[in-house]
């Protein structure tokens, strides 16, 4: 990862940032990705068939289980890869702040439209 | 005094667990700019440190129950089809929504953004906790993490707002009922 920084530098009293930055950047990830199968489920009827995991409760409770599975993947995979790192976090917060804004965006129905 | 079985879910699920979440994030928003600021010299006490603790995992808990009971338990009696034929559609109230252009945007716009941007914020809360967890006081030798955790708390309050209003308003024009009803107390009659 080039976010990464040499944990040499940390400093004695402080524990390294690689465990936080990795819950944040997951979190972004996981913003966006409800917005991405929220799409995905409304544009093709193939994908918003196989998102029917509930009848009841239809496409969402696929699209959202997806979402909360690879949101939970992804933070295990950056928190096993940083976890006595630190990295680069003014870049992890960047990406994350962007991920959760589109992910906001994304989910409001004019905008999600569009594609 | 009566209430609907779906009435009192929809109750739990919006004023219950969402409302809650609600007031509960202002709360946490200041603890996490007043206590952990750099600027902030006096050391937290471990035992407030602890009470914050509980209480960021209190939040995520009541976002996990808001979307899992809104989705699992009210969204299906919200989403469920008439049987064919049907022209009172007040049990329907996504098909009584649909059924005028004066309230079908509450359902095609409304509804559609709260059911997936509700979400975000259990995802949020629990990155927040987690951090707050794993840091602890800490976290004041670790301003853009305190920065990053700040303004995930403030999205998900967006979030929450979103889901809060989109469903208080849904209600009103097409309140999801039915189902055994429950007696609360006997009125007096006149």
């Amino acid at each position: 990862m080039s976010a990464q920084i040499s944990s040499a530098s940390v400093p004695s009293e402080t524990s390294p940032n690689g465990p936080g930055a990795a819950a944040i950047l997951a979190a972004g990830v996981g913003a966006f990705l409800v917005a991405v199968f929220a799409i995905l489920a409304d544009q093709s009827a193939a994908i918003k068939s196989m998102m029917i995991f509930w009848k009841p409760t239809g496409p969402l409770s696929g699209v959202t289980t997806c979402a909360i599975v690879l949101w939970l993947a992804t933070w295990a995979i950056l928190h096993a890869r940083w976890r006595n790192k630190n990295v680069a976090l003014a870049r992890v917060n960047a990406a994350a702040f962007a991920l959760l804004i589109l992910g906001l965006l994304l989910t409001f129905p004019p905008i999600a439209d569009l594609f | 005094m009566e209430i609907t079985t779906r009435s009192f879910w929809t109750l739990i699920h919006g004023m219950g667990f969402g409302a809650l979440y609600l007031l509960a994030c202002s709360g946490a928003l200041v603890e996490l700019y007043r206590r952990y600021s750099p600027q902030n010299l006096a050391s937290p006490v471990q035992s407030d440190e602890t009470f914050l603790r509980i209480y960021l995992v209190a939040m995520a808990a009541l976002a996990w129950l808001a979307v899992l009971t809104g989705a699992y338990i009210v969204y299906p009696w919200y989403r469920a089809a008439p049987p064919p034929g049907t022209t009172n559609l007040a049990a329907f109230p996504q098909r009584l929504l649909m059924a005028s252009p004066t309230t079908s945007g509450w359902h095609s716009i409304g509804m559609e953004w709260k059911e997936h941007v509700a979400w975000i914020v259990p995802i949020a809360i629990t990155m927040a906790a987690a951090v707050v967890l794993q840091y602890g006081r800490n976290l004041k030798n670790h301003p853009q993490l305190r920065s990053a955790v700040l303004v995930f708390v403030w999205i998900s309050l967006f979030a929450a707002g979103i889901a809060g209003f989109f469903g208080a308003m849904i209600s009103k024009n097409a309140p999801v009922e039915g189902g055994p009803v429950i007696h609360i107390v006997q009125g007096e009659s006149k």
